[in-house]
């Protein structure tokens, strides 16, 4: 049948693409491979013409899909399963690569293009190396060209396909309105597109510039494991043990500073953007990033002791070989499904598990035997390290972030567990503690050890040079951290005073990680900044971990719930108030330090986000400022908020809100009634919060005879109110006489959610005022408050950890020219 | 044998040490029933919203107390009190992982985690409605 309205050209294009991918990575592997095994030069030679003109056409072919996929969803072709799931008509440009890479199949082809572009470069640049490395990169490349391949075998689907039209997708086969004479079971009208006028839209809470950057520098650190991956490999295979150091370091480098910087931008986001009330929650998510960058770093400092003085050769090799490894690991925790009901943002299944679990075993296995059966002939020196020189305690050092990394993937892996033993084991109650509680203490060795490992030297140190040097760096930070600790009102005592303690001197370990390297590029390298790539790297790494620590243990909440409109906690009544405040629009509430008022709301003008203004006001009257955090409500059907977060930085810390929760409308219909009471001009009524007086009444006859008639009126009820708050209000509910017709114009009291109607005047100038108590008409937010202070040494510390990484790639990159 | 043999023996038997001591404070996943059973004991139970059932929370009186019955599998229900503002999809959620303690006559919740028909999967019924309405549209 031909439907009409479909565009089945790119869907046809991407698909051929994809199959061509698919074969040429193949070639290429194969290609690549019979170059690395043929002893004989001038074969190798014609293998390696083949397989870099396969790896080009592979280039070229997922550029290609990349390119289609993306036309689809820029066109809004909604025939495509792709582009109607995670796009809209109404979607932002900017946001269209962010949908992109919403789903799987993108993100599998962004991690594709980079292995691409890396690709191209190794050609390049790695010259007798590259036929074993790229085996490994082309082989990678075939297996992630499968994932989106979308082809059936005996019933296996391989891949998951980014050009499957909607009509094939099932989403339609349950919509009889699109299927002729409306019953499911006869073909689509072949006029169904008309139907299909928009897409599902990307998530709300993604249409941020966060997952537009943050993704492509993620994957592009994914992807650069590899690298020094396939290097090892390349040794062993070729076995030429060593020798492969030298060009993988700068890749080792280059990944480690990726790596790093994708994971911190996710940290930011939700830091940013999200409102999980902080960067980073130990959620399974992030735990699976954060523990191959740990290896690589681990990796990166066996290497440069291997460099330096032959040992650690091994660990090396481990050490790459697990970094790609829990990449591979990491893919399968968020993809697979696993993580259901652990994690609040992994994907979901794709039906893709045996595929992705193949895609790991085919990668750990192999290496993992290939370099225990090689274990014996990799060299290694049989002298025992020294304990003065800088390899051993660097050693240690990497072994303490690798066994770190390896404590916490075993902890967020509980649910692959349950699923091999059928265990129903838990996270603990407390899962943020129960990762803070150990890695408190690997932060104290680390920030010691990062701080004095530069000032020993390879082979052994004599003490008298090592104090002489460090003597200075060492008085220094006492000082700075007694300072810190004395001042700084370090108090996180939630967790006792063991946890308190080693809190106080992990931030020591990290100022003393700061100042002494800070120091060294000054004593060890004389201001070189071409050498101190190493010391800025650990400066900024000092200051993650001071801003971390700080940030965590200083963190305060603000809307601990003490405005007068909520006192009742309930039964329980020794329950700590609560973390959220509900700010009634007009009506200054207490928070803390702060007055903080509900001013006013604002809509975005295209989509359903608004915007609520709340003002914070110091007490001591220092200070006033205006957040601004919005949330979506209801969008696009789906009921419910979703809230974004607003900040005020400072340069020692922020204040940060996000509203968590709004009146629904829907579900508050105002079904209270008035209640009629009869009173005299300077007569009062009792309502639940407070008191009415009539001040006086006024009644006009002068009004318009074209609306009001001949006998018209104007009743006016002046009405003072005093609150139990200390506010008081003046209202003017009036009452209309027009043409025969009596009409009340009641009055609000918003803050006070008392609506009052003047319904009769009598005789005697005695009124019946109705009052009516009611929720409804209050308009309030409901909000959560921090304080994080020092968050802005966390991402600075980044920063510069990220530069001083590059700082030492460049110089490496330079050495090996030379070489 | 060489000193850093013994430092390499030394913290991985602490890993180890802290893996199990890890898994001594680790939780389980219970049904309502079980969790019953121990009161007071921190448990994980995968239940779902009570519709019948009224949920109570009231922003304005106190944002901190929100109050529903949560059913499981089994068709045991019991009453769930979340003592933080109300998760806004709470009612369009499709599953809850509830994370607290039975106490007397409620599960005194501390973190509810909710799974939602959300974005990553198919939304049939979204995109059911999308679709319906463009038909209802059209036909006008």
């Amino acid at each position: 049948m031909n439907y009409i309205g479909e565009h089945l050209l790119p869907g046809q294009l991407g698909n051929f693409f994809i199959i061509l991918s698919l074969v040429a990575s193949l070639v290429a592997t194969f290609a690549y491979f019979n170059s690395a095994r043929s002893s004989i030069e001038n074969d190798a030679l014609q293998w390696k013409k083949l397989a870099r003109y396969a790896f080009v056409i592979e280039t070229i072919s997922v550029f290609s899909v990349f390119i289609i996929l993306f036309y689809i969803i820029y066109n809004h072709l909604f025939e495509y399963h792709y582009a109607w799931k995670h796009s809209s008509l109404s979607l932002e440009f900017k946001y269209m690569l962010a949908c992109f890479w919403e789903g799987q199949e993108g993100s599998f082809l962004l991690w594709s293009f980079w292995h691409c572009v890396l690709g191209l470069i190794l050609i390049n640049t790695s010259k007798k190396w590259e036929a074993p490395v790229m085996t490994v990169i082309s082989f990678a490349q075939f297996c992630l060209a499968t994932m989106i391949a979308g082809l059936y075998f005996f019933g296996w689907r391989l891949g998951s396909n980014p050009f499957e039209l909607l009509r094939n997708s099932g989403v339609l086969d349950n919509a009889p309105a699109l299927h002729i004479n409306f019953d499911t079971t006869q073909a689509l009208r072949p006029d169904y597109m008309a139907s299909i006028t928009d897409g599902n839209d990307l998530n709300p809470l993604l249409q941020n510039y966060w997952m537009v950057i943050h993704p492509p520098v993620l994957f592009m650190g994914f992807a650069s494991t590899i690298v020094p991956f396939a290097f090892v490999i390349a040794g062993l295979w070729k076995k030429n043990f060593g020798e492969w150091t030298k060009p993988a370091l700068p890749w080792a480098l280059f990944s480690g500073a990726v790596l790093g910087v994708g994971i911190m931008m996710g940290a930011a986001w939700a830091y940013e953007s999200l409102t999980f009330g902080g960067y980073w929650a130990w959620d399974p998510v992030e735990n699976a990033s954060l523990v191959p960058w740990m290896v690589m770093i681990a990796g990166i400092h066996t290497l440069l002791i291997y460099k330096s003085t032959g040992h650690s050769l091994r660990a090396t090799h481990l050490f790459f070989i697990l970094s790609f490894s829990l990449i591979l690991y990491s893919t399968f925790l968020t993809r697979s499904g696993i993580l259901g009901d652990s994690s609040v943002h992994a994907f979901t299944d794709l039906g893709m598990n045996w595929q992705l679990l193949a895609f790991l075993f085919v990668f750990v296995i192999p290496s993992l035997l290939f370099f225990i059966s090689s274990y014996k002939q990799i060299p290694a020196v049989k002298k025992e390290e020294d304990p003065s020189s800088r390899e051993f305690w660097m050693f240690i050092g990497s072994l303490v972030f690798f066994l770190s990394a390896i404590v916490i993937i075993s902890k967020t892996s509980l649910p692959v567990v349950n699923k091999i033993f059928g265990t129903k084991i838990a996270a603990p109650a407390d899962p943020e503690f129960s990762y803070n509680g150990i890695q408190v203490y690997v932060s104290i060795i680390i920030g010691l050890l990062t701080a004095v490992s530069q000032y020993l030297k390879y082979k052994e140190t004599s003490g008298k040079f090592f104090w002489k040097k460090i003597l200075l760096p060492t008085l220094a930070s006492f000082v700075i951290a007694a300072l810190i600790l004395a001042f700084g009102n370090i108090d996180y005592n939630k967790q006792g005073v063991l946890f308190q303690g080693s809190i106080c001197l992990a931030i020591a370990c990290s100022v003393y990680a700061v100042i002494a390297n800070a120091a060294y590029i000054w004593l060890g390298v004389k201001g070189s900044l071409k050498l101190s790539g190493g010391s800025i790297a650990h400066v900024g790494f000092g200051m993650v971990l001071l801003g971390i620590l700080i940030s965590s243990s200083k963190k305060e909440i603000l809307s601990y719930n003490t405005s007068g409109i909520a006192m009742n906690f309930g039964q329980e009544s020794k329950e700590k108030t609560g973390e959220n405040l509900t700010l009634v629009k007009g009506l200054q509430s207490d928070m803390g330090k702060y007055w903080v008022t509900y001013e006013s709301d604002s809509a975005h003008p295209k989509k359903q986000l608004w915007f609520y203004n709340i003002r914070f006001k110091r007490k001591d009257g220092k200070e006033e400022f205006v957040l601004k955090p919005n949330a979506f409500v209801n969008y696009k059907g789906n009921e419910g908020l979703m809230a974004n977060p607003a900040s005020k930085h400072y340069w020692d810390h922020d204040v940060f809100t996000y509203i968590t929760s709004l009146p629904n409308p829907e579900k508050q219909k105002d079904t209270t009634t008035f209640q009629t009471t009869r009173l005299n001009t300077g007569d009062s009524l009792f309502y639940s919060n407070g008191f009415v007086i009539v001040e006086g009444l006024n009644e006009n006859d002068s009004v318009p005879k074209d609306i009001f008639g001949d006998n018209g009126k104007l009743y006016e009820a002046s009405l003072k109110i005093y609150s139990k708050t200390g506010s008081i209000y003046t209202v003017v509910p009036k009452l209309a006489f027009a043409k025969e017709n009596f009409l009340a114009i009641p009055d609000t009291i918003t803050a006070e959610g008392l609506v009052l109607q003047l319904e009769k005047v009598n005789a005697d100038k005695s009124i019946e005022l109705g009052t009516k108590e009611s929720s409804a008409v209050l308009q309030y937010v409901t909000l959560k408050a921090y304080k994080f202070p020092f968050i802005n040494l966390l991402w600075l510390g980044v920063i510069i950890t990220a530069t001083g990484i590059i700082i030492s790639m460049v110089r490496r990159i330079r050495l090996n020219k030379m070489a | 044998m060489k000193k850093i043999h013994i430092i390499l023996l030394v913290l991985i038997a602490a890993s180890i040490a802290v893996l199990i001591s890890f898994l001594k404070t680790a939780t389980t996943y219970d049904t309502i029933e079980t969790a019953m059973s121990k009161p007071g004991k921190f448990v994980h139970v995968i239940a779902k919203l009570d519709h019948n059932q009224p949920i109570e929370y009231d922003a304005v009186n106190n944002p901190n107390y929100l109050s529903f019955t949560a059913v499981d599998s089994l068709g045991k229900s019991v009453k769930v009190v979340y003592r933080n503002a109300k998760p806004d999809n709470l009612e369009s959620s499709e599953r809850l992982v509830l994370q607290g303690s039975y106490k007397e006559n409620h599960f005194e919740c501390k973190t509810i985690m909710m799974k939602c028909p959300s974005k990553y999967k198919d939304d049939m019924k979204a995109a059911e409605k999308n679709i319906q309405s463009a038909v209802d549209n059209k036909q006008y």
